[in-house]
This record gives structure tokens, sequence and C-alpha cells, in this order.
């Protein structure tokens, strides 16, 4: 493989570029319906970083886009391509669920470990088929995962409706988790240090996507195992004359990935909603794979990528707030022009930067 | 003196964000927040948007809105227009229940209402309606218009709330035709299966292969492409929650109304007069809150026969002659 950026150009230039060709794009959209895009902007920067109240919401979102991004990127180090985050998740969900119904009269010390493990060995179970069947009957795994997204939404339907509903009630949701099952936001946590913030519900898990982060980085770069994830990456026909076994690979690979998924349910089943309800991914694990895309599978990248969706996410809702004209449609359309030119046009971008680089160069020289 | 006491009261009563101006009405800054769909699904959240500009209207007062797009959201969405004074906030739809619940507590000095489900605080009005009644009704149509003896029935999201409507609705064909089939059919278990007409449409088809000339719909925006179907088929189909007879006219055998837009404006013009009295309310055929639509667009279709027989229901639903089973109420269903 030839290399011919600099690592700051491939890790920050191109994204860079791509964010605001994005940003440009769907000012010529806002202003295509009417409204001022300077206006637009300020709205939306505003409302995810100018307050803490408007940045607890967007750590809160990024937090789960961290989770589910580091998932869809374990899985593309070993080139599967896990698209069943969303399913993972919402199982994981009822993993928590249920350590958070038993044990919510106890303390949270003791809830969150247990629900931490509860979330991920869901979640991984709910990869583990998809993988399995892919290791050894080679069914695709995009095909598989994608199918048992839905089979996982049915399955949360049933468990809303027939074990966790709250009888009288019309909504498929569990009750509310007791005060043993809260884990403090992060509101509450700089309360004990003596710093105030506006109530959001970015909350303890925050420090959990960090460590699960950095997990990652030492998993893929600093251990044997992510040194076989990558190899059998790169070629499988190689890694398996090597005397790796892909069965072996692709099961890990996939049940960590999926276990990262599940630990997302932390951050919204416990965290925030405080419930189990049939919608607690929000399609983080859809974004995941964008965010994943854009952050080069690297954990340091999905951190900032995360963050740049959370600041879509909680900036977009700041909008429709402020500006009821532009519809909750275009708000998508803004989101996805992002996803486009930073995940589909990126060599758009590249090439010409490249060709920039190469130039530059050889004038040097 | 007793008057400007009672305003005084009054203005008491709703905290500082709103203030009593001379004439008797209080000076508000309303909110509606729309559910999954969107307002302009055609059907629920499109009723109560109409209510809100019927409030705008008449009294020039502006208000603010949000459209839900996310579960995240909906806590956030309420937090918010109650932290910037607004008042009062109204809510539509039953899973904004647990939101509720968490936000007016925290704003015990506004007013909240929500539409379908009910939280028992006192700063919260709910309102409830009886939709197995109105469903009832038009079963009755349904039975008399079909030929074949067969009536559908596409549900949106397979829930207590859905299963409502369609047992309501097989009672009244029922009721008409003790041997009629009625083909049910839900459209999915997930937020999206509400704004799916694609799948209603292919729903309602498949009801009309297998005979049904009559298709009710439960489905909030799906229910668009259950309609479609119902008209390019040359069927009938049945609207639901607003008057939806307009968009087939002539196709379109009548729709079973859900007044949430007289809710949502009750709400607002209630606020305005200072008389927003929070506790449960259920709307039933009786205080018409629920019904069959007739204008111009379904005139023609409805023959006296059809009116006298519905009407006949009405009146002994009123009187309490017919008893139409809830189904949330026990969670199963006498007639299938």
């Amino acid at each position: 493989m030839k290399k011919t950026l600099p690592a700051w150009a491939d890790v920050v230039l191109i994204p860079a570029i791509n964010v605001f060709l994005a940003f440009f794009v769907a000012g010529l959209v806002v202003i295509f319906i009417g409204e001022d895009p300077i206006r637009a902007m300020q709205i939306m920067i505003n409302g995810s970083l100018g307050s803490s109240y408007g940045f607890g919401y967007t750590l809160y979102y990024a937090t789960s886009f961290v989770f589910t991004g580091l998932a869809v990127a374990v899985a593309f180090h070993a080139s599967i391509f896990n698209i069943g985050g969303e399913g993972q998740a919402g199982v994981a969900g009822i993993g928590v669920a249920i350590v958070c119904l038993s044990l919510d009269q106890t303390h949270w010390l003791l809830t969150l470990p247990l629900a931490v493990i509860a979330a991920a060995m869901f979640g991984a179970a709910w990869a583990a088929i998809p993988a399995y069947l892919q290791a050894k009957r080679g069914s695709h795994i995009v095909i598989t995962t994608i199918m048992f997204n839905y089979i996982a939404a049915a399955l949360l339907v049933y468990v809303l409706n027939q074990v966790f509903k709250v009888p009288g009630s019309m909504s498929p949701e569990s009750r509310r988790f007791g005060e043993g099952a809260q884990i403090p936001r992060l509101d509450q946590m700089a309360d004990w240090i003596g710093i105030e913030l506006s109530r959001s519900p970015a909350n303890i898990s925050v420090f959990l996507a960090l460590l699960a982060a950095f997990g990652v980085w030492v998993l893929i770069w600093r251990t044997r195992l992510g040194y076989e994830i990558r190899a059998f990456g790169f070629s499988d026909k190689a890694a398996v004359y090597a005397g790796i076994s892909p069965v072996r690979i692709i099961m890990i690979t996939m049940l960590i990935s999926g276990a990262l998924a599940g630990l997302m349910a932390i951050n919204t089943v416990m965290g925030d909603l405080r419930r189990l309800n049939l919608d607690s991914v929000l399609g983080a694990g859809f974004v995941g794979i964008a965010v994943a895309l854009m952050g080069r599978s690297h954990p340091v990248g999905v951190i900032l990528a995360a963050l740049l969706f959370g600041v879509l996410y909680q900036g977009g809702a700041e909008l429709a707030f402020e500006i009821p004209a532009i519809p909750s449609q275009m708000i998508l359309t803004i989101q996805a022009l992002v996803i486009l030119f930073t995940g589909s046009l990126e060599n758009m971008v590249r090439f010409p930067v490249e060709r920039l680089f190469l130039r530059f160069n050889r004038g040097r020289a | 003196m007793k008057f400007v006491t009672a305003l005084m009261g009054a203005a008491a009563l709703l905290g500082s964000t709103v203030t009593a101006v001379a004439d008797g009405h209080v000076e508000i800054k309303p909110a509606v927040i729309f559910d999954l769909g969107g307002k302009f699904d055609r059907s629920f959240n499109q009723a109560s948007f109409e209510g809100a500009e019927r409030f705008k209207q008449e009294t020039g007062i502006e208000y603010r809105e949000f459209e839900i797009q996310s579960d995240a959201q909906r806590e956030q969405a309420l937090r918010r227009f109650a932290e910037q004074g607004n008042n009062p906030i109204v809510v539509a739809g039953f899973a904004q229940q647990s939101a509720m619940e968490a936000v007016a507590a925290e704003f015990p000095d506004t007013q909240f209402q929500i539409i379908d489900a009910y939280v028992d605080l006192p700063n919260v009005r709910s309102v409830v309606f009886k939709e197995h009644e109105g469903s009832f009704l038009v079963g009755v149509l349904a039975a008399m218009q079909s030929e074949s003896g067969t009536v559908g029935f596409v549900g949106g999201m397979d829930i207590g709330l859905i299963r409502k409507f369609a047992c309501g609705y097989v009672q009244g064909v029922k009721s008409v035709n003790p041997d009629a089939t009625v083909i049910q059919n839900m459209t999915g278990t997930t937020g999206a299966a509400w704004n799916d007409p694609v799948k209603g449409g292919e729903l309602a088809t498949g009801q009309i292969d297998q005979g049904a000339d009559v298709v009710y719909h439960a489905a909030g925006g799906t229910g668009r492409g259950v309609l479609q179907a119902a008209a390019d088929n040359g069927v009938m189909g049945i609207g639901v929650d607003a008057n939806q007879n307009y968009l087939h006219p002539g196709s379109v055998l009548t729709s079973m109304l859900k007044r949430v837009d007289v809710a949502v404006y009750d709400a607002f013009k209630a606020a305005q007069q200072g008389k927003f009295e929070p506790g449960l309310e259920v709307w039933g055929v009786a205080e018409e809150g629920v019904g069959y639509a007739v204008d111009e667009n379904n005139e023609s279709l409805l023959t006296e026969d059809m009116i006298a027989a519905v009407e006949d229901a009405k009146a002994k639903i009123i009187s309490g002659e017919i008893q139409v089973h809830d189904y949330t109420t026990d969670d199963s269903c006498p007639a299938s």
C-alpha cells in the first residue's frame, strides 16, 4: 500500500473538508426553503455545544454512537460488516432491564456492573447466531445481521407486551426502574465536586464509552488476538496459511462487536429512559456504521466522529425547536448529506488532495 | 371585587409565566408536541395540528410546536417548552405518558394535557377516547355496505390501543351480520408501522383479494396506502381519526372521527379563559368525542337505511343498551 498522505491529512484534513462540503450543500438546501443558513448553522452549533445543557445532550448521543461505532469498527478490522448493531443493542436492552427490574431495590454500584455484564452478554448472544452461520455455513453476515434486526424488534415487542408491560398502560414499555438502578447523570456527578451543570441525560456511561474505546485500541493493536483479527481482515487465505482459524476469528470478533453494541443500552435504557421501551436504540446501530467509516475504524476517530454525529442529532433537535419552518425531514436531509459526503463521496475529496500533496512534495524534492 | 379576586386566584394558580389581562382572558404561550409520524400524517397528529391552527386563527395567539423524531426527544421537548415558560403544553399520543409523568411533576405550575393516556398529576388534564364505540359505528356501516360479507381491518402497530379499534369494529360488523368475516392485519411491530403506506397498501390489497370489499384502517400515516389501495381496487375504505373522506372522494365510505382537534382546541381555549381543569376526561359517542364523518364527499354513498341503522346504534350506545366491549380492559375480544 502506497502512502501518499501524511497522517494528519488523512485523519484531520480530509474529514474536515468533507464536513465543510456537507454543511455547504446543507446550507444551500436551507436557502432553498427560504431560511437563513447562517442562522440555522448558529442554532445548530450553539444548541449542541454552546451550553452545558446542549453539550450534555450531544455527549449523551455521542456516547451511544461511540459504542455502536466501536462495534462496527472491530468487525471491520476482520473485514466483517456487522450491520446488526441495532438489533444487538435492542436485545441488550432486555438484559439491562432484567437486571435493573430485579435489583433496583439495591444500589447502583451493584446494579451497574451486573447490567454491564448483562448488556454485553445479550448483545454478544444476538451477534453469535449470525456469526456462527457465517463461520460454519457461509451465510453472508450482512444479510443475516440485518434480518436479525427485525427479529430483535419483534422479540422486543413480544417481551414488552407479554412480560414487562405495566397492566392497564397503553404503551408497550416496562415500569420505571427504582432508585437502585439509577446511575448518576453527569450533572449529578459534577455536583459532587461542586460544579453546576444543567440537567441533561449524559451519564456515567460516557466514561464507560471512553474505557471501551481504550480497550478496543489495546485489543486491536496491542494483543495477539488483535493481530490475528487484522491479519484475517487483510487476507483470510494468508491468515489460514499462517494457522489462524477463520471460525474462531469470526466468532470472537462478532462476539466482541455484539457486546460493544450491547453496551449502549447502559447509556440509553439505564442512563436516560430508566425503563425499557420499543425504540431505545434510536437508530444508533446504523449511525455506528457511518461513525466507524468516518473514524477509519480507529477508536480516536470513532470518538471524534461520534461527537460530530452527536452535534448533528442535538443541533438538529434545536433547529426544529427554533425554526419550525424547517421540517424534521429537512434535518434528516442535512444529517444524510454529512453521511453522504464523509462516507461514500470520500474519494471525491481524497484524490485531489492526494494529487495536491504529490505535487507539493515533488516541488520540494 | 369578587371578579378581581377570582382573576388573581387564576393568575396565581397558573404561576408566574402567565399574566391576567383586562378582558378576563389570560395571556398564554401554548405549545403542542406531535408524536412520531409528523404533523401531516392526515390522521392523528394532523388532527391535533388542526385544533391548534383553529385556535390560532380565532384568537391570533401563536403557538409553538415540535415534531418528535425519536423517543429520546420526548422528555427533552416537554422540559424545554416548560423551561421556556410555555403554558399550556399539549401532547398527543400514549407513548408520551412516562415522559409526561416525569416532566409534569417537575413543573407543577405549568399546565399539561395528554391525549390518549392518563397521567395522574394535579396539573395534567388527560383526554382519552372510547375508540371502540366509534369503531363500532363504522363497523355497522361497513357490514351494511359489504356485499361479499367479508370486510377488512388494517392496524398500525400491534398494540392494545389498535386492538381496541379492531375489536370495536368487529363487534359493529357482527351486530349487523353475525356471519360476516373480518380479516385483520397489523402493519408491524415497530414505530415504523405508523408511517408505511406501501405496506398498508399491500395488506389492503391482500384483504381485497380475499374478498373484502370494505377496509377500515387505524394505522396513522400507513392508512394513506390502505385508502389508496381500496380506491384503486374499486372497493370502499374507511378513514380514521381525522375526516379522511376527501382523500379519495367516492371511495371512502366514511371516517371514524376521533376529535383530537377538539381536545387540543379545548385545552388552549380553557387555558386562555383561565378555566383549565386537570383530571381525566373520557370522550365517547355520548360526548361526541368519537363518531363517523358525513360530508359532501360521502353523502351519496350512505343510503338512508345505513344512516338509520348507524343512528340507531349510536342512540343505543348512548342509552347503554349496547355495551361495546373495550379490548384494553381485559386484553381480549369477545368477537373475532
